[in-house]
């Protein structure tokens, strides 16, 4: 058993449950959607979010609760909620097991968030692959309607709010929250420019939020023990909470792991998911799924939370954390990485659209054994011409990979450019400058 | 025609949306469950029902990899590729595929039964090497595993090696 106080997979760990309403019932759920509706006003729940530190657990980590506050106040037209499920960042799969095994502890969060911003419809965009999670919460959707904790007149308190479940169609671009609105409108889902921000012009124009499956599975936590105690778990004041990691790669026993924020990378690896599985030491890891930049065996100690992994070089992300044995081959690494960014690039921008194009090449040809000294610089050249210069985060996220490999591993490029040189030397020279 | 077959569906899910183009990708998932793959008619009639130009469904219909323009296999293998499976073994699963089907990667058998296909991440890193085969997705593999999958399928249509609720690792409490 963990020695920490699980959060978020408390229930789902409890023999037996099964994740139906009354199954919720019994460990507690809904007791914080009667606890504030119509009792504590929409705002003050907005600020108990505020103090819990709560932040967003997608990838970028902005604080909840402050991201609610950018609607606009007294605004009268409708406004959305929408629950960011699309769950596509590779090395990630907590989403998943917080919807297939506990739906009502994130509808009730969905409802809350609702309450908060004064949204009375809301959409669950999850990725389209996951078929069988999109039937468990259009069933729980059902449950709770039928109990009165969703639909018109809630609890008898005259709110309504209505959730729907939508099925995304494959492309890992739609979990970019404005991506994820053009998709969730019946069009390609290509990031839109911002400003305006969807708190402002959202989904349909409208004011809008797009909070994470996890971010909102907090919530009935958060509303029912107080923002104190929230805010003093993990590592606090910046990092507060739990964070359930994604642990893949060489490691014994993969899976999902709910720890507090600012346990270390090694207490992660080596403890909870159970150590390398062969008898190979650690090589690289990725902290934060496929965007975050590797970390080596240096960074073992590195806390696992927002500043700290900032600070080692990389991102907490979405808490996927790929788990890299001695003997992998890191350009073989860098380019597998690469062909996922260069297949879900969307192709609005060119610099992503062209640049992780050349990329895999320029890769490609490395691994092969024909690459030259001079591709080292085509690749930092290429990377820092897409970072920065694209209309969502998919461009820093893409040169991730290369850049990181190359800043610890070089040597590793370098070896198999030098075994592209000296065969070239025993080549004619047509043959040769044909790569 | 689908709105005649789906008519109460169809009313159901253009409910959800003040907005008519929200339903598109609702109604092509309905068109693809009915035919296997999006056909051009399926697209005008959608186009019809939601007061779109047949371009703008096409449009759509072409930027998500989840919607067939193509006919594909009964059972539609699509095994992940990205790094996390890689690292445990994915390689290896398309070459057991390849060579147990007969078929290279993007090809159908010849009796139409199995499609196999290379997909990026498809978020079930933890459990890799893994497959999603059409709705249902199927972790862990082993050699063995792709040997019941591939004959049961085949004999029943179905096979219960596939995954459920998703937890893992499973609690201490439930392991057998």
């Amino acid at each position: 058993m963990p020695k920490h106080e699980l959060i978020l997979l408390k229930n789902m760990m409890q023999p037996g449950y099964a994740g139906s309403l009354m199954d919720y019932e019994k460990a507690g759920g809904y007791q914080a959607l009667k606890k504030v509706l119509g009792k504590v006003a929409p705002t003050d729940v907005t600020t108990m979010v505020i103090k819990s530190g709560l932040r967003g657990r997608g990838g970028a980590g902005f604080p909840t609760g402050v991201k609610w506050n950018f609607l606009p106040k007294d605004y009268q037209g409708p406004k959305y909620l929408c629950c960011n499920a699309d769950e596509s960042e590779p090395g990630t799969f907590k989403d998943r097991q917080l919807m297939e095994r506990d739906p009502h502890q994130v509808l009730e969060g969905i409802a809350l968030a609702c309450y908060a911003i004064g949204a009375e419809t809301a959409y669950i965009y999850i990725r389209g692959e996951f078929v069988l999670g999109s039937q468990i919460l259009e069933k729980a959707v059902a449950e709770a309607r039928a109990a009165g904790y969703l639909g018109k007149n809630i609890l008898g308190t005259g709110i309504t709010v209505d959730i729907w479940v939508h099925r995304g169609a494959g492309a890992y671009i739609c979990g970019e929250e404005t991506a994820l609105l053009e998709s969730l409108e019946g069009k390609r889902g290509l990031p839109r420019v911002k400003p305006p921000f969807p708190a402002t012009s959202g989904l349909y124009g409208k004011p809008t939020v797009i909070n994470n499956v996890e971010t909102l599975a907090n919530l009935p936590h958060i509303v029912t023990r107080g923002p104190e105690w929230f805010a003093t778990i993990g590592s606090p004041p910046k990092s507060t909470g739990t964070r359930v990691f994604c642990v893949s790669g060489h490691v014994k026993q993969p899976g999902n792991y709910e720890v507090p924020m600012g346990v270390t990378c090694r207490e992660l690896i080596f403890e909870h998911a159970g150590g390398m599985r062969g008898n190979k030491p650690l090589k690289a890891f990725i902290p934060g799924g496929a965007s975050a930049p590797f970390l080596t065996t240096d960074h073992l100690d590195v806390k696992l939370d927002f500043e700290s992994v900032a600070q080692a070089g990389s991102m907490l992300g979405s808490g996927g954390v790929t788990v890299m044995e001695e003997g992998t081959d890191m350009v073989w690494a860098a380019l597998r990485l690469m062909e996922f960014f260069h297949h879900e690039s969307c192709g609005k921008c060119s610099p992503c659209r062209e640049g992780s194009s050349w990329l895999v090449q320029t890769l490609r040809r490395i691994l092969n054994k024909r690459g030259r000294m001079e591709d080292l610089e085509t690749l930092v050249q290429l990377c820092n011409n897409i970072a920065g210069r694209t209309v969502c985060a998919f461009g820093e996220a893409e040169v991730a990979p290369i850049l990181s490999t190359l800043k610890y591993w070089r040597p590793e490029y370098e070896t198999l450019i030098r075994e592209a040189e000296a065969q070239r030397a025993h080549e004619l020279p047509m043959a040769a400058g044909r790569h | 025609m689908l709105s005649e077959k789906y008519k109460s569906e169809i009313a159901d899910i253009l409910s959800r949306y003040p907005v008519k183009r929200s339903a598109l990708l609702p109604l092509l998932y309905l068109a693809q469950r009915e035919t296997g793959y999006i056909t051009e008619g399926a697209m005008k009639e959608i186009a019809g029902i939601l007061k779109l130009t047949p371009p703008q469904v096409y449009e759509t219909v072409t930027f998500y990899t989840m919607l067939n323009l193509k006919p594909v296999g009964k059972f539609h293998l699509q095994v992940c590729k990205s790094i996390m499976c890689a690292l445990v073994g994915s390689d290896t699963l398309i070459s057991w595929l390849e060579k147990k089907l007969g078929i290279k990667a993007g090809e159908t058998t010849k009796d139409g039964l199995f499609t196999l296909s290379k997909v990026e991440c498809l978020g079930a890193c933890g459990t890799g090497p893994m497959m999603q085969i059409n709705d249902d997705y199927y972790e862990r593999l082993t050699e063995e595993k792709v040997d019941r999958i591939l004959a049961d399928l085949q004999r029943d249509g179905t096979c219960s090696l596939k995954s459920g609720p998703y937890m893992w690792p499973e609690p201490a409490s439930n392991k057998s």
